[in-house]
């Protein structure tokens, strides 16, 4: 109740100066809007430091700790420091494009979260019926803003690193949209929001109907958003910076913040697909209370927190794995991302017909409800899970059927293949004769 | 060496069939300032050649003009990263040349402080290895146990890079008071370390498919390009100097020698790595086995060699690094020449790269371990 004081009042303000209309469909979806580009770019930002900080403790060392207490000020700083930098460009340069290119990359990134349910109620802007498949359309536009960057920056390094993004970014793109299937059966919308309900309606996070499923999207998300082991398009000890290597100052920066928002894009469609979204057990009974807003605050740490899991995988991995080669990434790609995702998809709608046509049968109980996803009884939550475990198995044999005889799957066996040998020792070395000559 | 040719009537970059790459001399992993001259079909190499000579200092030419104990220092600044097996090649060339009967005490703090060098030299390859192919923290945690050498150096020597290490005759001064005490302490945590390493990088499937099979050699190429150190046995070709030519103290001690079968990129890790090992027991030996006394030979006022040439070479961490020295009998050498490691072993480069990607050649450039300040000299 609280919080809703201020709000009627600016309300009430903006209704003196503007028709209701205005303030209704213009001016607070503004506001909105404001507010969560504003909390994205410090959530972006932050994620810079979270990185820096455990990288720092994998890596036996403290990280930044002189801007503010424990550091906490630098990316602030940072930002500050980018801002007035340079912002050069390259004379060879196609001026315009390398102008634009930047700003495509972090509007790409950021329009996603105007589908993003970060909470029930008024914590989402925008809730369209296709928020899945706006979330993949416009997160791919990211590539044209990599592709636009190599080509207009004139320098074959950059080049190189448009040419490997724009291929990774496309057929990890086909991974990713076919990984989300399986979870779209089950919540039988594309809705985000439509989605987080389904969960909270079954009870269940989908990472348990598909563990393939998820896996796989946290596979080619990392591969998208071009990041280690699949940091190809930036490989710093190769392309020296990839695509961005021209790039100084702001404009550099950009696409930093781009790449941390593509990052944070993806766990939050993570965390609203497979980990329930802002769903969590027990906190509807704030809103049975009477205590709305809260209820909704509260959401929206719990999906903050489910999305930061998500990101601290990201950061382990980036910090744990090399680097992929770019011909053996095309093959986890296309040989084993696409096809396990393909075998997902099987496996998935077999099972949920196996479920469908068991219920009925033999007074056998399977499916409660289907009008808010499919929602299922426990002996169904049962076969489902089961059913997911045996996808999990029977993806990696038959995977590892196709992919046996391929020489990157059995470099196990070739290890271990040196040998010590006690050399018999020869004369030591002896001084020069006397008279040399 | 060859020129790459370089396709003509380049319009755009992409009307070209080829593009010439340049890497280096300022990029991020051509350890120092090499150039390589990269000619690529999409990212696959067709074609490379090196410049090098962007670190000549003329230290060869430098020591025609200096006294026999002036130019010690200057051979420190050769392999900077292993200054202290580098120093160690001049003053045995010297000494032997002499004939000068070193006290053994000085042998074997000889033998532990090179190889203390050879595993920070390590160390510094694996790191720098490690981080060519992205595994990143492998980078600190290897710098980290290369800090704690650089302390026993720092308190050996007073410096910890650049250190003047050796004395024509032996040592300038005795080990400091706890140095049994650090070195010990070093040489029993190390394993751990390294099998920490090893469960980051050995059995990594990206690990395995970014080094297997990538910059093979083979014995008979390795041999014929004149390859030495771990790039030599990594193909395995059994030749150590410190077996086969005993210098300072090693013909009193036992070890083995790794040999790799590929030699390819994981077996020259798998010999370094093991090396490294064997480092850690030469280091135990010697310390039971050091014996007390003088630390420095007694050497006459002017060092003088006796006319004539001699050549003598020990094992550096990064192969065979020898000295050629042909002496007018006066106090100035009439000619010095190295013979480095890493100026040899780089010969290798294109041979290894042809028909890989550009990444392979970041990650086979790193295999070689080379460094510039001997290469240019």
């Amino acid at each position: 109740m609280l919080l809703l004081g201020p709000i009627n009042l600016i309300n009430d303000l903006l209704l003196k100066f503007f028709s209701a209309d205005t303030v209704n469909y213009v001016l607070w979806p503004l506001i909105q809007i404001g507010i969560v580009v504003t909390l994205v770019a410090l959530w972006v930002a932050y994620a810079t430091y979270l990185e820096r900080k455990i990288s720092a403790f994998m890596q036996a060392r403290l990280g930044p700790m002189r801007v503010g207490p424990w550091g906490l000020l630098q990316p602030i700083a940072d930002g500050i420091k980018l801002l007035v930098k340079e912002d050069f460009i390259p004379d060879k340069a196609d001026r315009w494009i390398f102008f634009f290119a930047p700003y495509i990359a972090v509007a790409s990134a950021f329009i996603v979260f105007s589908v993003v349910p970060f909470g029930p109620d008024w914590a989402v802007i925008a809730d369209v019926n296709i928020g899945l498949l706006l979330v993949l359309a416009v997160s791919s536009v990211g590539v044209l803003a990599l592709i636009l960057a190599g080509w207009s920056s004139n320098s074959k390094y950059a080049l190189l690193g448009g040419l490997r993004s724009s291929a990774q970014m496309v057929s990890y793109e086909v991974a990713m949209g076919l990984s989300l299937i399986g979870a779209l059966m089950f919540a039988r919308t594309l809705s985000l929001s439509g989605i987080v309900a389904a969960q909270g309606a079954d009870s269940i996070w989908y990472i348990v109907y598909q563990p393939v499923g998820f896996l796989l999207f946290l596979i080619s998300g990392i591969a998208e958003n071009n990041r280690a082991p699949f940091d190809l398009p930036e490989a710093e000890s190769e392309l020296v910076a990839g695509f961005h290597t021209e790039y100084s100052g702001m404009r550099w920066s950009l696409f930093f913040m781009a790449e941390y928002a593509a990052m944070v894009v993806v766990s939050a469609v993570g965390a609203t697909v497979y980990l329930g979204g802002w769903y969590f057990p027990f906190v509807y009974r704030l809103e049975t209370a009477g205590h709305h807003n809260l209820y909704v605050i509260v959401s929206l740490l719990v999906f903050l927190i489910k999305a930061s899991i998500i990101l601290y995988i990201y950061f382990w991995l980036r910090w744990t794995l090399p680097r992929f080669r770019y011909d053996q990434l095309m093959d986890v790609g296309w040989k084993w991302l696409i096809p396990s995702a393909l075998i997902n998809i099987t496996l998935s709608a077999f099972s949920i017909f196996i479920v469908q046509a068991l219920d009925g049968w033999k007074s056998i109980h399977t499916i409660e409800r289907l009008d808010n996803g499919l929602n299922l009884t426990a002996s169904g939550k049962g076969i489902m899970i089961v059913s997911g475990l045996i996808g999990l198995i029977l993806t990696g044999l038959l995977l590892s059927r196709i992919n046996w005889r391929s020489r990157d799957f059995n470099l196990r066996t070739q290890r271990r293949n040196i040998r010590l040998v006690n050399l018999p020792k020869g004369k030591p070395a002896v001084p020069a004769p006397s008279s040399g000559g | 060496m060859h020129q790459v040719e370089i396709a003509t009537t380049q319009e755009t970059l992409l009307d070209s069939p080829e593009m010439v790459l340049n890497m280096g001399p300022q990029h991020p992993s051509t350890h120092g300032v090499l150039r390589v001259i990269l000619k690529l079909d999409g990212e696959t190499v067709i074609d490379l050649d090196c410049d090098i000579g962007y670190l000549h200092r003329g230290m060869e030419k430098i020591a025609e003009n200096r006294m026999y104990t002036m130019i010690a220092p200057y051979w420190d600044r050769l392999d900077y990263i292993a200054a202290v097996s580098n120093g160690l090649v001049w003053v045995e060339t010297v000494e032997q040349m002499m004939r000068l009967e070193v006290p053994p005490r000085a042998h074997y703090l000889r033998t532990i402080l090179t190889e203390l060098n050879r595993i920070a030299s390590h160390l510094l390859w694996l790191a720098t290895h490690a981080l060519d192919i992205g595994a990143v923290t492998v980078l600190l945690w290897a710098l980290r146990e290369r800090e704690e050498i650089l302390k026993i150096f720092e308190r050996q020597f007073g410096a910890r890079l650049t250190c003047h290490a050796w004395r024509v005759g032996g040592l300038p001064n005795d080990a400091y008071e706890d140095f049994n005490k650090d070195v010990r302490q070093f040489v029993s945590n190390f394993p751990k370390r390294l099998d920490e390493y090893e469960t980051v990088l050995s059995e990594n499937r990206i690990w395995l498919s970014r080094t297997v099979g990538i910059g093979v050699i083979s014995a008979a190429d390795a041999v014929a390009i004149g390859l030495s150190g771990p790039a030599l046995r990594g193909s395995g070709v059994a030749w150590d100097i410190r077996k086969a030519r005993p210098y300072a103290a090693y013909a009193d001690i036992d070890f083995d020698v790794p040999l790799g079968e590929n030699g390819d990129t994981y077996d020259r890790y798998l010999v370094r790595l093991e090396e490294m090992r064997q480092s850690r027991r030469i280091i135990d030996q010697a310390l039971d086995k050091l014996p007390d006394g003088p630390v420095v030979a007694k050497l006459p006022k002017i060092v003088k060699t006796p006319a004539g040439d001699y050549y003598h070479s020990i094992e550096g961490p990064k192969g065979e690094i020898g000295c050629y020295l042909v002496s007018d009998g006066s106090a100035q050498p009439y000619r010095v020449r190295v013979r480095p490691p890493s100026f040899v072993n780089l010969q290798a480069l294109k041979q290894m790269c042809v028909g890989h990607l550009v990444a392979d050649v970041v990650a086979i450039i790193g295999t070689l371990d080379i460094v510039l300040g001997e290469i240019d000299r």
